[in-house]
């Protein structure tokens, strides 16, 4: 389905910003060795009373929302064949799948016995009452699609080129022969498994939401409602669009080469449409339920959801109506990041604030170690993503061969 | 109190008797055999022989009587934590300054667990007798049952680096209750403020005790219908969220999610309808693009 020639793209790796997440990096790898040695106790500010810190609402809950541009990406192109897309496609699926990667590690650090988080995959330990239990089977399922939706990448890039070093090179004709067979296969059901992530993603998303129906007593009105997972998934796929838009002006801004303003422009109106519905809902929802008795007297809880609400959804769509904004790489730049700031907000909102434990004597703040592992993971996120346009045929080839030349010349010094 | 006495015979009967786990009363959903508590909070002189007693049954290695000689632990609120299983709390009493309350807390034992019914593995499940039980091998650490809990009983032995458990009341399922004997809290309890009972009799109990001194007795059994109904029931002399037990309704709490869950998987329909629905789109959509070529980037 490629009918745009992708390359892997020529990037000088090393500059003052990727040293800086380097830096980042191995300071979240530190924090989570730290975690690993010295236990939950020492390392995080979790209690009794908040069981769940910023391992389950940012790394997990924020970073499954973020990731949604994978499959509504995948709909948009290979479900609602619009194929206009394709240019952008493959870096979505990318970010989506670092996403879902980034957002396990995450789980395994807040798991008081990571080492069983294969339990739930056992059929005699299965437990279909449980909601935590639906989004662990949905997410590992999703994962596997997303890896098989990205195998298509590896194989162009390795197929009929396996060149293993010393004593493993004879091993390079078998591995030339299982990329070739499994290629075909893959692509031959590949329809198959495209629709597949869309589903599963419909499940999870919402499910995420479902999450915290299970404590109503517990959890502030002001976000609590039953119709919580729809408003997970509606703002899922509303975040999905301007994650996708913003990857690719980082991206061209990082790489130096040209947005597809055009089509980020279309997609920057999607990203409306759906930012609209899933307003359109909040607001509805709240207002039904009379959620505004609990507004008034004013607390961190109002306020947060006010911020929530009017930064991240009501400023960003009134930008988004303009065509100017949505021409503008800028412009267009600052509403998708207040989107993606609001959703995250949404989400530490509904697990961190919104949860209020009735014996709480100390409000939960996340520790340094807490922290500096989310960092790390978003830090690492981004090098992965920087290293896999450079080995994979991700982005489409540019003719502006401006940034390529620059770099041939830095490399022959 | 002998209905009572013969009761806590019957009780002890679960261990023996087989009882497979449908064997419930269908409308309730209550197990036939269910057991209970009954705390009589007008009764409870504070003394905390319940939690050393607690302590010894559940933390074997060395437990001293001298650390729950120490009434100052009631200046500030206390809650369960991973190696103290039950907490005594006490509140002013203002019809009798001299006499403060003291409210003992545990795991209620729901007979309709949230915490079952939210976790991932089954580390948690009921016993046929009632006993909310966990099973430490299963767990993944995940601490949901800890957020679904509406009481918020369930702690977590966050200092244990490698092996860390969920700890909560263990009703005395394999030490006590097994043998046929009531939990080691209620055997300990000095002036027989706890009864161990089929649940059934203790509701009986303790209406006919508000019945018999209504000045005495706030005219609500704690514990009959909140969360759905638990094993632990207290009668108090003052409503009981004033002494630091929580307001919750009586919907059993898991119907909610549960409902949606069952609704949404039935079967697995939903989603193959959604994977039907998409599949239909996808070939709709890609006739659509054949009939219009001049739109579409293909050679």
């Amino acid at each position: 389905m490629s009918h745009y020639p992708r390359e892997p793209i020529p990037v000088k790796f090393w500059t003052p910003g990727v040293y800086l997440l380097c830096g980042i990096a191995a300071a979240g790898l530190l924090a989570a060795l730290y975690r690993l040695v010295f236990g939950l106790q020492a390392s995080t500010n979790l209690t009794d009373r908040f069981p769940w810190g910023i391992w389950i609402a940012y790394d997990v809950e924020g970073r499954v929302a973020l990731s949604a541009g994978g499959f509504t990406m995948a709909a948009l192109t290979h479900v609602f064949n619009r194929h206009k897309y394709e240019p952008i496609v493959r870096s979505a699926l990318l970010v989506a799948l670092l996403g879902y990667s980034c957002a396990v590690v995450g789980l395994l650090m807040d798991l008081g016995r990571y080492y069983n988080a294969w339990h739930p995959a056992m059929p005699w330990m299965w437990q279909g009452n449980s909601v935590l239990f639906e989004v662990g089977m949905c997410v590992m399922a999703y994962l596997t699609v997303l890896y098989l939706e990205f195998s298509p990448m590896f194989i162009e890039r390795f197929a009929g080129r396996v060149n293993l070093p010393g004593p493993l090179a004879r091993l390079n004709r078998v591995s030339n022969a299982f990329l070739a067979t499994g290629g075909g296969f893959v692509t031959k059901i590949m329809f198959l498994i495209l629709i597949l992530g869309v589903v599963l993603s419909c499940m999870h998303q919402s499910a995420l939401g479902s999450l915290i129906l299970v404590a109503p007593y517990k959890t502030n009105p002001l976000w609590w409602t039953p119709v919580l997972p729809g408003l997970f998934l509606l703002s899922a796929i509303a975040v999905g669009f301007p994650m996708v838009i913003f990857e690719q002006l980082y991206a061209a801004w990082s790489f130096n080469r040209k947005p597809p303003m055009d089509l980020l422009g279309s997609l920057a109106k999607l990203g409306a449409l759906f930012l609209g519905l899933y307003a359109l809902a909040k607001i509805s929802d709240f207002t039904i339920r009379g959620a505004m008795d609990h507004f008034f007297p004013l607390s961190l809880a109002s306020v947060m959801l006010s911020v929530e609400v009017f930064a991240g959804v009501l400023v960003p769509l009134g930008m988004l109506v303009f065509r100017r904004v949505r021409q503008s790489p800028a412009l267009l730049l600052t509403a998708c990041s207040l989107i993606i700031a609001g959703i995250i907000l949404n989400r530490l909102n509904v697990f961190l604030i919104a949860y209020r434990p009735p014996y709480m004597t100390k409000a939960y703040f996340p520790s340094l170690v807490e922290i500096l592992v989310s960092l790390g993971l978003t830090a690492t996120l981004i090098l992965a993503y920087r290293a896999a346009v450079t080995i994979f045929p991700v982005l489409t080839k540019q003719e502006s061969a401006k940034p390529a030349a620059a770099l041939e010349a830095s490399h022959a010094k | 109190m002998a209905a009572v006495t013969g009761g806590v015979a019957a009780a002890g009967g679960f261990a023996s008797s087989s009882m497979p786990a449908h064997a419930s009363d269908t409308a309730t959903g209550v197990p036939a055999n269910q057991v209970g508590v009954l705390v009589d909070t007008t009764k409870c002189i504070g003394c905390r022989k319940c939690e050393y007693a607690c302590a010894r049954a559940n933390r074997p290695n060395g437990v001293s009587i001298e650390a729950y000689k120490d009434m100052s632990v009631f200046d500030t609120p206390r809650r369960m934590t991973h190696d103290a299983l039950t907490v005594v709390n006490r509140f002013a009493n203002p019809a009798k300054p001299a006499e403060p309350i003291y409210v003992k807390s545990q795991c209620m034992h729901c007979l309709r667990p949230n915490c079952v019914s939210a976790c991932i593995v089954g580390a948690l499940h009921k016993k046929s007798n009632g006993t909310v039980s966990y099973d430490a091998s299963k767990c993944i650490g995940c601490r949901y049952c800890m957020l679904a809990c509406p009481f918020e009983v369930p702690a977590y032995e966050y200092g244990n680096v490698l092996t860390p458990m969920v700890r909560k009341c263990t009703f005395c399922y394999e030490t006590y209750q097994s043998r046929g004997e009531p939990p080691a809290c209620v055997q300990m309890c000095p002036p027989n403020c706890l009864t161990f009972a089929p649940r059934g009799d203790l509701i009986e109990l303790a209406h006919a005790k508000i019945e018999a001194d209504p000045d005495a007795y706030h005219p609500h059994v704690y514990g009959e219908t909140e969360a759905g109904g638990t094993s632990w029931l207290y009668l108090t002399s003052r409503p009981a969220e004033d002494l630091g037990l929580l307001e919750i309704p009586a919907r059993p709490l898991p119907r909610l999610t549960e409902n949606l869950q069952h609704s949404i998987f039935k079967y697995g329909i939903p989603p193959m309808l959604l994977y039907g629905l998409l599949a239909v789109a996808m070939k709709v959509s890609e006739a659509e693009e054949k009939t219009e070529p001049s739109k579409a980037p293909h050679e």
